[in-house]
């Protein structure tokens, strides 16, 4: 094996912030499949790019403005149609906050 | 020939003179899909009744001779990812799986003032993330000139049905390659525009900034009238570019003289299937032979472009993909009495393996600690790639390469091994790193036994030359007899 980017317990806690979630297998699977992939992205590192600028995006466009105007949008209705559970005119989760 | 097999271009002239009717026509390729689709898998969907509703509309058109364009009455596909009022929009998704949306893209509403009819929607990989079309949750689409090969991918449905006869044109997106590379592995034309060139409105998104939507079609000049219809400046998208849109009909002349057409030697490598290095070159040959000057160019950061690919794409994905909750639309899994329970197992069940693989890597790579060496690395080679293609266009009018390293791969060939299903894409990803628009057409075919397998020549063009593209494809086209080849089905 070669050197290890990332360990199980990296895996584990990057699913935490993915809200995912896996069992022993899966996170065996996919500690392989990162660090397969994480040693293949390791070629950036051959280019000096000290003195390059990052593009997050390939056209060059700023401040894009519209007028502040009044349009139609959906409906109460419109919008809640696909929810999985509701109650009136909301979305309706599980609790939130928890009792102490 | 029957109806289904024909092209806008040929069909368009016999709808307007009303010797043909769109219901007529909708009912042949509604008859092909009936026939063909045990064996192609091509729909997710097929708006059979709604498509004889749009085609009987269209024909209201014609007789009132109304709000006539070339795409009113031409039945078309539409790939699952783009969103369809009223009807479901999956992303091959278990978590979309009964999502209906309340809005139409903006490419979908203007197919619908056009009077085109809407016959399907198409497969993908799961959130267009695959080159092969077998992430989808649902089925796996089959390459109709060999039924064990894949269609490529991500929009594998909209290739295959365009080159199974199954519709007339189709829409597909782009995002490192899942127009072209399906384009070409199932010999038909796809192009993926200039980033910004079209509205992504109602595109699930997700690589914001790469994702593109293009036409599918079996010649150039269907591709460029599609492109008519779709292209231009939509306030619902403000990456979208406030750049006058020319009639690409009128950049389909048969002329490249003068064009200087420059070959990457960087793509020419190891790994290139020989039978795709005598195509390419031999269609190169062939454009010199018809004017064109060929020129030997270098893009040095073409060995870079999977690895800045690679982070890029599911930085931006891991972040798109966090609307998936649960809350508002999609799947939710059941009897979770709290809400990050209810995320969590509703996210675990819904999404498919490479969804997750992608998550988990653009999290990590945007994770702290990880983010400069990663993403902001990733950053700075995209600047370093697209500033190759600026410096070589100043030596060339458009550049020529293979669509893909090898004809279609079999089915499951890759699936164990993600970096090799990546490496796939290695010829198309450079083109949305930069944001330039690039093509896929046929340009010959690898020996397979009695099923010969399509390969395909990629051009591509600096920012808003879609012009250029067009009227490179259509002189190589008008040149060959490659497009004019139908799989045995």
């Amino acid at each position: 094996m070669p050197s290890e980017k990332v360990t199980e317990a990296d895996v584990r806690h990057v699913a935490y912030l993915s809200r995912l979630e896996f069992n022993a297998d899966e996170i065996q699977r996919f500690t392989h499949d990162l660090n397969n992939i994480l040693l293949y992205v390791d070629k950036l590192a051959e280019l000096d790019t000290s003195a390059v600028e990052p593009t997050s995006h390939s056209l060059k466009m700023q401040n894009v403005f519209r007028d502040d105007e009044v349009r139609a949008s959906l409906t109460n209705e419109q919008a809640l149609a696909n929810a999985p559970e509701r109650e009136g005119p909301f979305f309706k989760v599980p609790q939130i906050i928890q009792e102490p | 020939m029957h109806l289904n097999e024909q092209t806008i271009t040929q069909l368009a002239p016999l709808l307007q003179a009303r010797k043909l009717s769109s219901v007529e026509l909708t009912r042949s390729v509604l008859e092909r899909i009936r026939a063909l689709e045990p064996r192609v898998r091509a729909y997710l969907s097929v708006m059979e009744t709604q498509a004889l509703h749009m085609a009987e509309e269209a024909d209201r058109r014609f007789k009132r001779g109304e709000n006539v364009t070339p795409l009113t009455g031409i039945p078309v596909a539409l790939k699952d990812n783009l969103c369809t009022q009223g009807w479901p929009t999956t992303c091959a998704s278990k978590i979309l799986q009964n999502f209906v949306p309340p809005y139409d893209a903006t490419v979908v509403a203007r197919l619908k003032d056009a009077g085109a009819v809407f016959v399907g929607k198409t497969n993908l990989d799961e959130f267009a993330m695959g080159s092969s079309t077998e992430n989808s949750a649902f089925q796996v689409t089959a390459n109709p000139w060999d039924l064990e090969r894949v269609p490529g991918g991500s929009s594998g449905g909209s290739a295959a049905a365009v080159a199974a006869d199954e519709c007339i044109a189709a829409l597909g997106s782009d995002t490192g390659g899942s127009i072209r590379q399906p384009a070409g592995f199932c010999g038909v034309v796809g192009l993926k525009p200039t980033y910004g060139r079209v509205s992504r409105y109602g595109l699930v998104a997700f690589a914001s900034s790469l994702d593109q939507i293009g036409p599918f079609g079996k010649t150039v000049a269907d591709c460029a009238l599609v492109m008519n219809c779709i292209a231009g400046r939509d306030p619902a998208d403000s990456t979208s570019a406030s750049v006058a849109v020319p009639d690409y009909a009128s950049a389909l002349r048969a002329d490249v003289k003068g064009l200087r057409i420059g070959v990457p030697k960087e793509y020419f490598v190891e790994g290139l299937s020989r039978e795709v290095e005598t195509a390419v070159r031999g269609a190169v040959a062939r454009l010199a032979e018809l004017g064109a000057e060929a020129v030997e160019i270098s893009l040095p950061h073409t060995p870079y472009a999977v690895a800045t690919y690679y982070l890029c794409a599911p930085a931006e994905a891991s972040s798109n993909l966090a609307r998936y909750d649960g809350v508002h639309y999609g799947y939710r899994a059941a009897d979770q009495d709290n809400i990050i329970d209810m995320y969590t197992r509703t996210r675990h069940d819904g999404f498919g393996t490479e969804v997750k693989r992608r998550i988990m890597l653009g999290t990590y790579a945007l994770s702290a600690g990880y983010y400069d060496a990663y993403y902001l690395k990733a950053l700075k080679v995209r600047t370093l790639i697209k500033r190759d293609f600026e410096q070589a266009f100043e030596l060339c009018d458009v550049i020529a390469t293979p669509t893909s390293p090898t004809p279609a791969f079999r089915a499951g060939e890759k699936t164990g091994d993600p970096i090799q299903m990546y490496l796939s894409d290695i010829f198309t990803i450079s083109a949305n790193l930069a944001g330039i628009p690039a093509i896929s057409l046929p340009c010959g075919f690898a020996q397979n036994g009695g099923h010969p397998l399509p390969i395909g020549l990629q051009l591509i063009a600096p920012v808003f030359r879609e012009d250029t593209l067009f009227r490179v494809a259509h002189t190589y086209e008008q040149a060959t007899d490659f497009h004019k080849k139908k799989p045995t089905l």
